[in-house]
């Protein structure tokens, strides 16, 4: 076990974990914002799996990562209108909703890598990037600040996002349709507009999330997510719909992963005990979530559609 | 009395042909003996570097059976499902194919939708089928299903199973490993400790410590989770692995490691060449289409099932295919050439 407490295998180890974190956070933050304004979208692994192909595709065909970033956020967006539509204006039952996005997602992105793609094709991963000064800070250097630029895209977008909620006019109105859209209707907020606002917004982030699995990758293959955007989903319930616990679940999440890989890698875990070891990180973070169900509460109009009638 | 011709003249004409012929045959010989220095057996192959090593599909399909492959990842994987696919074109024949059932539920459905539009043939494509398999296959007495990586048939009638003995090439590939790390470490990417990967880690292993290596597992619990794949591969390199192996179709993320530490690479299940054109040392390639060219004829001949097959080096089904663009030294391919030899007469063990 001496081998794993050094420095430089806590440092990896920690690095690791934020890589691991970080399609998790961009799209539970997504998801926070959708679910503050009353709208679950379970179809958050079906947007990144729409948006990582289109981020790959576009990344393969122009040999450009920053158009593959793009396409993935388009691609979000996109879908936010879809999911815009069936949700806010037919107010479609938003758990079936949802569950036929990801359907769709899964399906759909898996025909298209097919005819258009084929076989799984490498293409140039997206680079690290250090900070100047913050690179070479003792321990928290290497740990924190040699990412990709989605990483550090992705820790930033907390403050911005609790910012948003909490600080603007809109973040106001997301949580007020959220918790009461009668109320907030009665007060002239559009209830509908607000919450396809909010929509887009994660379906965006959801994209993005997608574009930061491929291109931190480097390559893509049917299900690339494998379910990662319900675990994104669960990771809002454990944020207790802030961003900051959102991103504590995500760290969380991918370094407990990240120590049983390391573990593993330096053979301190039996191999006979490698399958169970797998597991530890989706039931940490269940039972972290029923430490914690307790004590949180949704947003009160969670998953009901408005209507003035 | 007439004279009869001397039978002289003829039999000299006889024995001269005679001679020539046998001359012919020990030449044939000779040459074979000769030419078998150069030529590499049916079970080793290498590519030519630059070349595409995909299977070459036979023209003409060897049964007029319709046949249809249930598979739990994309067709072109490069691996587990891919070597299915493969070996089916390379019989000639055009399934139907739904692959991308990692859900078993959805699997069944298509094996049961197969059976009941009267394929003749149900390939059911993973150890995780077998219970539904169970369910589905006495339904339809008239069809038969064919069902891997097993070594059973569970007890029915109009089952085949098939099964890799992925140990022997994972063998092979170990030793060459050992041979070319300089660490001593090696790294290893595997789903979960069962199947053909349970096998391929086993013999992997035991083939680099025989040759003084040491390998490293991680086994991630999924065989498509490609994120953890490439931090489990990332871990190895990290804890000082200097040559990479791995099974499933989430290698892909590890292989991009490998590419992007300059690490050989060794593959299993497929040629994965492609990913990693200068770095993939040898992959372990399925050759399914042995086996199936004779479930294909049982079938033919009226019997459903109740056979378990298995890929050896012996019978070609496992064929070592060592990449034409990654120059090993002569003495570790002929090395491993021997060892091939060693597994098929039995003096040398995987231990699985």
């Amino acid at each position: 076990m001496s081998d794993f407490f050094t420095l430089s295998v806590l440092v990896a180890t920690f690095a690791s974990g934020v890589r691991l974190a970080t399609p998790y956070l961009l799209a539970g933050l997504g998801e926070t914002v959708g679910q503050r304004s009353g709208v679950l979208n379970l179809g958050v692994d079906g947007v990144m799996l729409l948006s990582a192909f289109g981020a790959y595709w576009t990344s393969l065909e122009t040999g450009s990562l920053l158009l593959g970033v793009g396409a993935g956020l388009l691609v979000g967006l996109v879908m936010g209108v879809v999911y815009g539509i069936i949700t806010v204006i037919f107010q479609a039952e938003q758990g079936i909703s949802g569950i036929g996005i990801y359907l769709f997602g899964l399906g759909f992105s898996d025909l298209l890598f097919e005819e258009m793609v084929g076989t799984p094709t490498p293409i140039k991963s997206l680079p690290k990037y250090s900070i100047p000064g913050l690179s070479r800070l003792p321990i928290l250097g290497e740990a924190l600040f040699e990412h990709n630029l989605m990483t550090y895209a992705a820790f930033l977008l907390v403050p911005l996002v609790a910012l948003l909620l909490m600080k603007t006019t809109f973040g106001m109105n997301v949580r007020a349709v959220g918790e009461n859209p009668e109320a907030a209707d009665s007060l002239g907020v559009s209830v509908g507009l607000t919450r396809f606002a909010a929509i887009m917004v994660g379906n965006g982030m959801a994209g993005l999330a997608g574009a930061a699995l491929t291109l931190g990758l480097g390559i893509f293959q049917p299900n690339l997510t494998q379910g990662l955007g319900f675990i994104a989903v669960a990771l809002v319930y454990f944020g207790a719909w802030r961003a900051r616990g959102v991103m504590l679940g995500a760290l969380l999440y991918g370094i407990v992963a990240a120590v049983v890989l390391q573990l593993k890698a330096r053979e301190l875990i039996p191999l006979e005990a490698s399958d169970l070891a797998a597991m530890a990180p989706a039931v940490l973070t269940i039972v972290a979530l029923v430490v914690v169900a307790g004590r949180i509460e949704a947003p009160a109009a969670l998953t009901n559609p408005f209507s003035r009638h | 009395m007439q004279p009869q011709s001397s039978p002289a003249p003829a039999m000299s004409t006889v024995r001269v042909v005679r001679n020539l012929v046998v001359l012919l045959v020990a030449l044939a010989f000779v040459a074979a003996a000769c030419g078998s220095d150069d030529e590499e057996a049916s079970n080793v192959a290498t590519s030519e570097c630059g070349t595409d090593s995909s299977f070459d599909e036979a023209t003409e399909p060897v049964t007029d059976l319709s046949v249809a492959i249930v598979a739990p990842s994309a067709s072109q994987d490069l691996a587990f499902t891919q070597s299915m696919v493969d070996a089916v074109a390379a019989l000639g024949i055009e399934p139907q194919i739904t692959d991308g059932t990692f859900q078993v539920e959805a699997a069944a459905e298509a094996i049961r939708g197969y059976a009941d539009s009267g394929v003749d043939v149900v390939i059911a494509h993973g150890t995780q089928f077998g219970g539904s398999l169970a369910e589905i296959a006495p339904d339809f007495p008239e069809t038969s299903f064919v069902w891997g990586t097993s070594s059973e048939t569970q007890g029915l009638d109009n089952v085949f199973a098939y099964t890799p003995a992925a140990d022997q090439g994972g063998y092979v590939m170990g030793t060459v490993a050992a041979a070319i790390s300089e660490s001593g470490t090696i790294g290893m990417v595997g789903p979960i400790d069962a199947g053909d990967a349970a096998l391929y880690v086993d013999g992997f292993v035991a083939g680099a410590e025989s040759a003084g290596a040491n390998v490293n597992v991680s086994f991630t619990g999924s065989f498509g989770d490609v994120p953890l794949a490439t931090e489990a591969a990332t871990a190895h390199v990290g804890a000082g692995a200097d040559v990479l192996t791995g099974t499933a179709q989430h290698v892909v993320g590890a292989i991009n490691v490998a590419s992007a530490n300059d690490i050989p690479w060794f593959g299993t299940q497929a040629n994965q060449e492609s990913l990693a054109p200068e770095l993939v040392v040898a992959s372990q390639v399925y050759h399914w289409e042995v086996v199936l060219a004779d479930i294909f004829d049982q079938v033919e001949a009226g019997t459903l099932g109740g056979e378990v097959y298995e890929l050896t080096l012996e019978n070609n089904g496992l064929v070592i295919e060592f990449n034409g663009c990654y120059e090993l030294a002569e003495d570790v391919k002929n090395g491993a050439l021997e060892t091939i030899d060693g597994i098929i007469d039995g003096s040398i063990s995987t231990g699985a």
